[in-house]
């Protein structure tokens, strides 16, 4: 079944120019626009520094913009609701060593005081992502891969409306990313959730998107929306089809651009 | 088991041994050396007391020492514990208001590096010689806890701190679950240092309160008996403080490791 991709209607969240600027004096962000469609898998691509990061940590409610708007779900009350349930998957695992998988899975559930199921809610986080018989591990015994899954089932344990992902397999083999990156797909098509994916990687952004937002070198704005039109689900056979390798260019092509017209 | 296997485990058993032995061989080494000086130059025992006459006497005082030691071992714990409170404490509140750090972090400071040896004479024209015992056990184990406190506190993944924000964690939440238990092998750390140093303490404000206090503790019973020329006793008291030192240090790095071992990395054991 597809996800719905294309779904109209009001953005689930948008930044509306939206300006950050650091007390240092570096200007991360600037008059940038960005609309977070419900269901949707959407990457924010750039060069480092370019911001993503920041755009992604002002979504979150974890850093204030210096100018401009965050809108979540424009008139429905309801949807405002939203902001309060974000899934966030940081570029380390960031688990607390001191804390077993589940203890640490657990702590969304505890923090917001829902004890009640908190064992069912866990271990079903913990199943969705491959990891249900390690839950009694401590972080430094798992594999760096299986450390950003129970990352995410950490991100997942509270059903969030959005998850939000900075680089989250920069640090990994590749091979392990091809991997969390299927796995990714099918967690993402089966649960119906908004993602919000920040990467530097052409062809990791290509693979997963329905949408790149292509962002120019800092101060970061939108350099250009593509849409990725291939079908789901993707795997190995799209990886090396002619199609994603003429995606790639196209993607690499305006990414370039995006850094030859900052300089110009 | 493979044979690299095998030879690589051999190895390091080889390497317990050695550890275990090479300090044990030195020791007899000097205790020998120092018998046979003491017996070819014949030695008055109130000059130097042979290694046999020290142990010795450490059996035929052992009440009046042992006693002795338990009035040293319970300052110096008391001393443990008020600086492991005071210090956590004190770190705690750096950590929660910067202004009570710069206010009064500086003083801290000046009380450690202030001989301890300097400021005991002075507490003791305040305080009751108990009193002024524990407090300068106290002065000097509390530093390194503060120190190491302060430094733990600091050093929390900040990913981690945005994590417990976003799900709506308050600040003292952020410090219980989160900053505290990261801070551990730190405070340890300096629990280990503490412990040794609070005995130091102890020594030395007993040592300056010396014959007009109510002293019985090993440092007092060490002064008694070098005015009386009981040099064996002395000999035995001090063999007595440094075992306490010993087994102070050994008993907390068993509780840092006990505590750690399950997550840290100073108390994993190398698996590669």
């Amino acid at each position: 079944m597809m996800a719905s991709a294309h779904s109209s209607g009001s953005p689930l969240v948008s930044l509306q120019h939206v300006g950050k600027s650091f007390p240092n004096g570096i200007v991360a962000l600037e008059g940038f626009d960005l609309s977070v469609r419900p269901g949707e898998f959407l990457t924010l691509l750039g060069p480092s520094g370019c911001g993503k990061s920041t755009a992604l940590r002002i979504l979150a409610g974890l850093t204030e913009p210096t100018s401009g708007a965050v809108e979540w779900g424009g008139a429905d009350p309801a949807a405002r609701q939203n902001r309060r349930n974000i899934g966030f998957v940081f570029q380390e695992p960031t688990l607390m060593p001191w804390g077993t998988v589940e203890s640490n899975v657990r702590l969304p559930l505890h923090l917001k005081g829902l004890d009640a199921d908190w064992r069912e809610r866990v271990s079903a986080a913990l199943e969705r992502v491959g990891l249900a018989g390690v839950a009694q591990l401590y972080p430094r015994e798992l594999s760096g891969g299986m450390k950003m899954r129970a990352s995410i089932a950490r991100a997942l344990v509270l059903e969030p409306a959005i998850l939000l992902m900075d680089e989250p397999f920069a640090a990994l083999d590749e091979i392990t990313r091809f991997r969390l990156n299927d796995d990714l797909l099918a967690l993402w098509r089966t649960l119906g959730k908004t993602v919000v994916f920040v990467t530097h990687s052409v062809f990791e952004s290509v693979y997963l998107s329905n949408r790149i937002v292509v962002m120019t070198p800092r101060p970061g704005r939108v350099f250009r929306e593509l849409a990725i039109d291939a079908p789901y689900p993707r795997d190995e056979l799209f990886r090396t089809s002619a199609e994603y390798a003429a995606w790639c260019r196209l993607v690499s092509r305006a990414l370039a651009d995006a850094a030859a017209g900052a300089s110009a | 088991m493979s044979a690299p296997e095998t030879r690589a485990s051999a190895a390091r058993r080889l390497e317990l041994v050695l550890r275990i032995l090479l300090p044990l061989i030195v020791l007899a080494l000097v205790v020998l050396a120092w018998d046979q000086v003491v017996r070819i130059k014949q030695i008055p025992p109130y000059e130097l007391p042979g290694p046999g006459l020290v142990l010795s006497t450490l059996w035929e005082d052992r009440e009046l020492l042992l006693e002795s030691l338990l009035v040293t071992l319970s300052t110096t714990l008391e001393g443990f514990l008020l600086a492991l409170a005071g210090g956590v404490a004190l770190a705690v509140m750096f950590n929660l208001s910067r202004l009570i750090e710069y206010s009064l972090y500086p003083y801290a400071v000046i009380l450690q590096v202030t001989p301890i040896l300097a400021i005991a004479p002075l507490l003791l024209v305040y305080m009751e010689p108990p009193a002024a015992v524990l407090t300068c056990a106290w002065i000097v184990a509390f530093f390194p806890v503060l120190a190491n406190t302060t430094l733990g506190l600091a050093s929390v993944d900040r990913n981690l701190v945005d994590l417990f924000r976003l799900y709506g964690a308050s600040r003292v939440q952020i410090l219980i679950e989160l900053k505290l238990p990261a801070a551990m092998p730190y405070i340890l750390g300096g629990m280990r240092i503490a412990g040794g140093l609070s005995l130091v303490g102890a020594v030395v404000a007993e040592l300056a309160a010396g014959t007009a206090g109510a002293g019985s503790g090993l440092a007092y019973r060490i002064a008694e008996s070098a005015y009386r020329l009981r040099i064996p006793r002395l000999f035995a008291a001090l063999l007595l403080l440094s075992a306490a030192g010993v087994v102070i240090f050994f008993a907390l790095s068993l509780l840092s490791h006990l505590i750690l071992r399950r997550w840290h990395e100073s108390a994993i054991e190398a698996e590669r």
